[in-house]
């Protein structure tokens, strides 16, 4: 199915959020997720369902003011 | 200086944006003696591309302060701020919530919102506003035990915009530590603050954009302790008229 991952159309095989991360490559522990705009925690990520059309956002640490 | 339920010895506070390389950053923040940094969130790019730098900021061993830069609506921070909190691990955020693009000024009334709900989350929210103090008592209101006001627009660097602004927050709450945050551009400015009775100067583009910014940065802490030592030596009151600083007494007459 399709989902939209950080803005780009993105095609997976996955149905969770985690095993949607293994397959794009975020393996990175400093990662954080939000599914339509609603915060997923990590612990959650392995019962969170994808649906088509779901918008992911995948954020890491980042120099800021 | 205490805030939330931390004590800092150093009153500056350091943002780690546009500085030319992470060796200037971090040598930028060993020579300003900041223990608090803040941070940001961003889309990740490659994997792994945010965990070096998370690397990086924590063998400084300074507290991280993330931030909801960029945030426009009370969703948007409340999210962000929700997501920083777990990668991050500190209930602390420096909650932005942008009303106006050119001047990047708060939304006060988002802030409010999003400082409440936050608030009652569990965070220990450091919020971004302005020197209105009807803004400060409802963030006051809703949880917030530090404010931080702007001195001008972010990374205008033109200073203390409102000085008697920033005086009346002081006087109006002299018990809520009082960090400026925005617009600092030189170590006066700085100083100024801190003289007014601020508790402490956050500041990023100031260092990270001065030609050598770990010399800004000594610069900007040596400026902000000798702001706050003239604060607590209460400065004489301006007068308007010259007198003499010579005794008069015993003046001779040479005529």
């Amino acid at each position: 199915m399709q989902i939209i991952v950080n803005a780009d159309p993105r095609d997976i095989r996955a149905t969770t959020l985690a095993a949607a991360l293994e397959e794009l490559g975020f393996t990175s522990p400093a990662i954080a997720t939000a599914l339509n705009g609603q915060f997923i925690s990590r612990a959650k990520r392995d019962d969170t369902r994808l649906t088509a059309g779901d918008r992911l956002e995948v954020l890491a640490p980042m120099q800021g003011g | 200086m205490r805030l939330y339920d931390v004590d800092l010895s150093s009153r500056l506070l350091l943002g780690t944006a546009q500085y030319p390389s992470p060796q200037v950053l971090t040598d930028a923040v060993q020579a300003s003696g900041s223990e608090v940094l803040t941070v940001s969130l961003r889309r990740e790019t490659a994997a792994g591309s945010g965990a070096g730098f998370w690397d990086m900021l924590r063998q400084t061993g300074a507290r991280i302060l993330p931030n909801t830069a960029g945030c426009h609506s009370v969703q948007d921070a409340v999210t962000t701020a929700q997501m920083a909190r777990e990668i991050f691990g500190t209930p602390w955020i420096k909650l932005e919530v942008i009303g106006h693009g050119d001047t990047l000024q708060p939304d006060i009334f988002a802030l409010v919102e999003a400082a409440r709900i936050l608030s009652e989350d569990g965070f220990q929210v450091f919020p971004y506003t302005t020197e209105d103090l009807v803004v400060a008592e409802r963030l006051v209101e809703a949880g917030c035990e530090v404010l931080m006001p702007w001195g001008a627009p972010i990374g205008s660097g033109q200073g203390l915009r409102n000085p008697d602004g920033l005086r009346a927050m002081r006087a109006h709450f002299p018990e809520v530590p009082l960090i400026v945050d925005a617009g600092i551009g030189r170590p006066s400015d700085a100083a100024e603050a801190m003289e007014l009775g601020m508790d402490a100067v956050l500041l990023n583009t100031a260092v990270a954009k001065a030609g050598d910014p770990v010399a800004m940065a000594r610069a900007m802490d040596l400026a902000i302790r000798a702001g706050r030592a003239g604060f607590e030596a209460q400065p004489m009151e301006p007068r308007d008229m010259a007198v003499p600083s010579t005794p008069v007494l015993g003046l001779a007459e040479l005529m």
